[in-house]
């Protein structure tokens, strides 16, 4: 199904911390269509500072009493101009929000295991696909690490949804210390005769990680990437990450890159099997 | 009133209305099909294609500036072999009106690409990119000399029936001189501009924002020089010009179109809105009835340099 542009309002810009927020956005449109694992482009509408979107996972699919979508929620961290701008965003101002885009995660079902690693703002995705595992009955946990205790968001979320957690933080604030993938391999080392699907999403030294562990414990793994990009739709090739000569996936809208070592992250991504990705 | 004439004639080639996607901006074409009807665009300009496949530069290859964006992309793309395989014929079932912009490392390469365009179905011009800022070999070289552009236009010329609109580079001191090398060599129209050369350095690491260091300028920010450029061309020049640079709405294309554009080409917009194409195309019939223009021909260089009137605060 093609993306929608909607100019959408400011419903919630719930500030997590000093660099956190949870910006929600009246686009019910896109909320409908997205599936976990996908992106919006987005930006505060009718302005050229910011000139280009950036994208941004799918973080909620905002639903009203009733039960009816009402739009999606991005999870920011203050980095540049461009998020800055989005963690100042008031209710009521207005961004442009262009999606779904992308290809999804696979989720499974039981008997299969779904771990999800997550790190920082890498948790982003996980939230949609908590949901549809949960329904799936899949047997969930959530690896999670972030820098602080603080920087741990949304644990009643998963809690509620029956979804297991194992929290690393860098400083020992909470979970264990150290990195997410302590714990993960730890796991890996146990994994049940049925097997588990890994799902990463996190900074790239940390999806290598997880990928390459997967593979040494013979598990499923999807990653989803995070790259510069400029359209989200293939028109640019500014989003390209390289994969595998053997990478032939069928890509969102039929026009990918089958065939070149560097493939647009926007449109054969941002969801990859680990084991088709080139590490550099 | 009847219905406003949108279309302009870019030597033997009739557009049903001036606006383009321009190269490198709208991937093949066919990304952007789930967006816009693309038989509804005057044309579209393919991304630049060499006869090999090629893989272009690392990544990081954008970074956004005021008002506009620099890239490097370093002309990824499939080869012309491919391209005339796998994306003409849909594009060509899609209606649209395909340029293709030719690059090459040595003028053997433009004139052999441009000879297996002419060869397929379906090839409305051929955009001869002789003014990629961002790759060591071949283009530019072209570009910034005169003698270049104008043995690159004519042995291409020679080799196709296809029209020839060599795309000219901004980074020169003198542009019409290059229309005018261009013109003298026969090529049917010219594009311009292509992006202006450019930098920009992360303070706080004191390295460059994207890989290749250098990168060229594009969107609204570049948008009153190549204004400027085209005007300087269509004095110059008689063939038509193809403007672009910056262009986000129908005020900035007609803008182009009075300082002598035929047609228009929009770039980077497409990322910015990739639903820009009606709205701007509605822009411009809202602009011919209140006008009362009825062909849209009828505004190319029709720019008045009368000093405007004095503004009184
Ligand atoms: C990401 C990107 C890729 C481009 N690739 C090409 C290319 O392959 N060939 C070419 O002739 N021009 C290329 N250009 C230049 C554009 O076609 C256009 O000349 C320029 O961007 C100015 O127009 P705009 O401001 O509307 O983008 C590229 C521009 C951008 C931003």
């Amino acid at each position: 199904m093609p993306p929608v542009d909607i100019d959408a309002t400011v419903i919630a810009n719930a500030r997590l911390s000093r660099d956190y927020s949870v910006l929600s956005l009246a686009a019910p449109e896109v909320g409908r269509r997205t599936r976990p694992g996908q992106f919006v482009m987005v930006k505060p509408a009718g302005v050229t500072d910011p000139l280009l979107r950036r994208p941004f996972s799918v973080f909620e699919v905002l639903r009203n009493a009733a039960g009816d979508v009402t739009g999606v929620s991005i999870l920011n961290k203050r980095a540049g101009r461009s998020t800055k701008k989005l963690y100042e965003l008031e209710v009521g101002d207005v961004v442009s929000c262009l999606g779904p885009l992308g290809v999804p995660f696979k989720p499974v079902g039981p008997p299969v295991e779904a771990w999800m690693v997550a790190g920082g703002v890498g948790l982003a995705p996980f939230a949609t696909l908590a949901e549809s595992l949960a329904a799936a009955k899949a047997p969930t946990t959530l690896f999670y690490g972030a820098r602080t205790a603080e920087e741990l968001f949304y644990l009643d979320f998963f809690e509620k949804l029956g979804i297991k957690l194992v929290l690393t933080t860098e400083d020992g604030g909470r979970g264990v210390k150290g990195r997410v993938t302590g714990p993960l391999e730890a796991a890996l080392k146990g994994v049940g005769p049925a097997g588990a699907m890994v799902y990463a999403c996190g900074p790239e030294p940390m999806l290598e990680a997880v990928a390459k562990l997967a593979a040494r414990y013979n598990q499923r793994c999807e990653v989803s990437v995070e790259r510069v990009m400029g359209c989200g739709l293939g028109g640019c090739y500014s989003c390209v990450l390289p994969v595998k000569p053997t990478f032939a996936k069928a890509t969102v809208g039929g026009h990918g890159d089958g065939h070149a070592n560097l493939v647009r992250s926007c449109i054969s991504g941002p969801v990859f099997d680990g084991a088709e990705l080139v590490w550099e | 009133m009847m219905a406003p004439d949108l279309s302009v004639t870019l030597g033997t080639l009739t557009l049903p209305n001036p606006l383009i996607a321009a190269s490198g901006c709208f991937g093949y074409g066919l990304e952007y099909e789930q967006v816009v009807d693309l038989s509804t665009l005057g044309g579209v300009v393919s991304k630049g294609l060499f006869m090999k496949e090629r893989q272009g530069h690392p990544p990081p290859r954008i970074v956004e500036t005021p008002a506009g964006m620099i890239n490097a992309i370093g002309l990824q793309g499939i080869g012309v072999h491919r391209f005339v395989k796998e994306k003409l014929p849909l594009l060509n079932k899609a209606g649209a009106r395909t340029f293709v912009n030719v690059c090459g490392t040595t003028l053997d390469e433009y004139v052999e690409v441009s000879k297996v365009l002419s060869q397929a179905e379906g090839v409305a011009a051929i955009e001869l990119n002789i003014s990629c800022p961002n790759i060591k070999e071949g283009g530019i070289q072209f570009g910034c000399s005169l003698t270049g552009t104008h043995d690159v236009v004519s042995a291409v010329k020679k080799a196709t029936h296809l029209p020839v609109i060599p795309k000219l580079t901004p980074n020169v001191t003198d542009v019409a001189s290059f229309a005018r090398a261009a013109e003298d060599a026969g090529a049917d129209a010219v594009s311009l501009v292509n992006t202006f050369l450019a930098m920009a350095i992360d303070v706080e690491t004191r390295r460059p924002k994207i890989t290749n260091v250098l990168g060229g300028l594009s969107g609204p920010a570049i948008r009153p020089i190549a204004v400027r450029m085209v005007w300087e061309c269509y004095q110059l020049v008689k063939i038509p010009i193809i403007g672009m640079g910056g262009i986000t709405d129908a005020r900035d294309a007609i803008e182009f179109m009075l300082a002598g554009a035929t047609a228009v080409q929009i770039g980077t917009q497409n990322f910015v809105d990739p639903f820009v194409w009606p709205k701007v195309l509605d822009g411009l019939k809202d602009y011919m009835t209140r006008h009362n223009v009825a062909k849209i021909s009828d505004l190319i260089g029709t720019f008045d340099p009368t000093p405007p009137k004095p503004v009184h605060a």
